[in-house]
């Protein structure tokens, strides 16, 4: 496996942010020119979700549903059944959060081809306090047979993300993010469902001591961390694992195997998440110390993303930190 | 108008009549099930399957099709007993088989399993968006003139779900007409009479207020139940609901108006007035002679 080609600026101060959900807009939009099929629904938050660039073009094919998400998802399994593509939108908090059991039942266990958009997740979400920071959603998503679960690390990868999407026949979750983060990815990066990508490698021939996995919005944070214990000399590995589910098994058992010492990364309790994900699969594969970057059990509550970010753990610091503990265990 | 003429009307009353038996023999054998809304709509299904719903048993996939969305799925024997009389399957499948290992005919109702299902359902509350989503989705491919219907039938009891209502809500601002809810009005459900549990009433006004045309009439009167339904075809600026006044366990005395039906199988019922081991045979004997109507040739 080798490196990802990146943002050349990434490392810079003045690197160029964007929401990760900016991308999703896009990437809707272009589905939609590409495909009549594809049509979208949204729970009364068309601008935030970024959906208005779609309803713009094709108001035809967009359906307000007002502030109703659990009949969002069954209206969507509806549409999906007469041959449609839907997306639908909301905060992550409402929708797959209020209407889990919809998404269940009449998308994954019906088996329709619809696309869940959560935006607004994570703790990253800032000011508006706990009610609204979905941090439970890997793990409702996860956890549904069938359900396909991607957490774009930055906007040009939530448009890729989102085609792909589009194109899958299946129920599939996209998770997105409020804030605007910084760009790692660029238009020629490599996407695909399933597949983890590279971010950071040591040389050639130098084994890497431990491994980094991030999905989401704290890719950034990981890879800054990744940055700076290569500085200090430690022959580190970052996967950016976008797709959480299906595990990309391949990159997560060698990473595994080279490094005998993994940090999972993710804006997410750490129950249930992409780290439990990661745990899981090893556990029976090939036992690994881990340390898992995450919410402990806990409600977020009201302040800056950076003060959010550093209270509950997730900060380059604290993935630093944890990189070191998990190599000297 | 299609009109119904008496031999229609009685063909159509002896085809509930097999249904009913045959809700019974599948719920006899399966050991649990629901007994009480099966039987009080098997006249609405046997109107639906033989006379109202355009569908095709042999192509099941056919395009053109109607939709028919069973919201509350736990009356699923009633829909697969006139899937089976209609011709989707054999009666003895659907005899032998519901809610046992393997089956295709799941406790509750699994579209991936059998063709000629529209949807998955049992959790309650959700089919009504389902069809609301069913229509929106023709109308963009086949505009307003789309003559395909989509029929979601719900329970009175399942109306409590706050999704009902969200349903209601887009179904009436975007004048689906082309949707015709069914609600089974059997004033019933687990815990007791629905106007105890969680009154509905004033029903009819409740829909109206939400924007759908709404019929009330009698779920066991072929005649009535045929006219309103060609009426909610014929209305083309609302959706449309009936509320169909059921007799819950209609068609076998003992079972009929009791609550405690609702979620058992015969053999397992109140034993106040049969004992459970002659529930089956009795309930069958009732169905089968018309209620002693017709005499049995030993007796």
């Amino acid at each position: 496996m080798t490196p990802t080609p990146l943002n050349p600026k990434i490392f810079d101060k003045d690197v160029e942010q964007a929401p990760i959900r900016k991308g999703y807009g896009e990437g809707l939009l272009q589905a939609g020119e590409e495909d009549h099929n594809v049509v979208a629904l949204c729970a009364d938050l068309t601008e935030s979700t970024q959906m208005h660039l779609f309803k713009n073009k094709f108001p035809e094919r967009f359906v307000e549903m007002g502030i109703s998400e659990q009949s969002m998802a069954s209206v969507a399994s509806g549409m999906a059944a007469m041959g449609k593509v839907p997306f639908f939108s909301s905060y992550a908090m409402f929708s797959p959060g209020r209407n889990w059991e919809q998404i269940r039942t009449t998308i994954c266990y019906n088996d329709v081809n619809a696309k869940v958009v959560g935006s607004h997740a994570g703790i990253s979400v800032g000011p508006d306090g706990g009610t609204h920071q979905a941090i439970e959603d890997i793990g409702l998503m996860r956890m549904i047979p069938r359900m396909t679960v991607i957490a774009p690390c930055d906007s040009v990868e939530a448009k890729k993300a989102t085609l792909a999407a589009a194109k899958y026949v299946g129920p599939v979750y996209i998770r997105l993010a409020r804030e605007a983060t910084p760009i790692i990815t660029t238009e020629e990066t490599p996407f695909a469902i399933g597949k983890a990508q590279l971010f950071l490698a040591p040389q050639d021939g130098v084994q890497a001591k431990v491994g980094i996995i991030a999905t989401g919005s704290l890719a950034y944070n990981a890879l800054m961390a990744a940055k700076q214990l290569e500085s200090e000399g430690v022959p580190v590995k970052m996967l950016n694992l976008t797709t959480v589910k299906p595990l990309d098994e391949d990159a997560v058992l060698a990473l595994a195997a080279e490094t005998g010492a993994i940090v999972t990364v993710e804006e997410h309790q750490r129950k249930g998440g992409m780290g439990s994900e990661i745990a899981e699969y090893l556990a029976r594969t090939r036992p690994t110390k881990q340390e898992f970057i995450g919410v402990d059990d806990q409600f977020g509550q009201s302040g800056t993303t950076d003060e959010l970010l550093n209270h509950y753990g997730m900060s380059v610091a604290d993935i630093v930190a944890a990189a070191k503990r998990v190599m000297t265990q | 108008m299609e009109h119904l003429y008496d031999e229609d009307i009685k063909r159509l009353e002896l085809q509930a009549n097999d249904i009913r038996q045959t809700i019974v023999e599948m719920l006899v054998e399966a050991g649990s099930g629901h007994t009480a809304g099966p039987l009080g709509m098997a006249d609405i299904f046997a109107l639906l399957y033989f006379r109202a719903l355009r569908h095709d048993p042999k192509n099941p996939g056919w395009e053109d099709r109607d939709r028919l969305i069973l919201s509350n799925g736990h009356i699923c024997p009633v829909l697969y007993a006139a899937m089976a009389h209609s011709g989707y399957f054999s009666v003895d499948e659907a005899r032998r088989t519901l809610r046992k290992f393997g089956s295709r005919l799941q406790g509750h109702p699994h579209r991936e399993w059998l063709p000629g299902l529209e949807t998955s359902s049992g959790p309650l509350g959700s089919g009504l968006s389902q069809a609301v989503g069913m229509a929106l989705a023709d109308r963009m491919d086949r505009g307003p003139q789309s003559n395909r219907f989509y029929y979601c039938l719900m329970g009175d009891g399942e109306l409590n779900c706050g999704q009902i209502w969200e349903a209601a809500l887009l179904g009436g601002k975007e004048k689906l007409h082309n949707v015709i809810g069914i609600v089974d009005r059997n004033n019933i459900q687990i815990d007791g009479f629905t106007e105890d549990i969680m009154p509905l009433e004033p029903l009819k006004a409740k829909w109206e207020s939400f924007g759908w045309h709404v019929q009330e009439i009698d779920g066991h009167n072929m005649d009535a139940i045929n006219d309103a339904i060609n009426e909610a075809k014929a209305i083309f600026s609302a959706p449309s609901l009936i509320i169909a006044h059921t007799i819950p366990g209609k068609g076998v005395d003992f079972t009929e108006r009791r609550f405690e039906w609702h979620g058992n199988p015969p053999g397992k019922g109140p034993t106040d007035v049969v004992p459970k081991e002659k529930q089956g045979e009795e309930a069958l004997n009732a169905l089968r002679t018309l209620h002693g109507m017709i005499k049995s040739e030993h007796k």
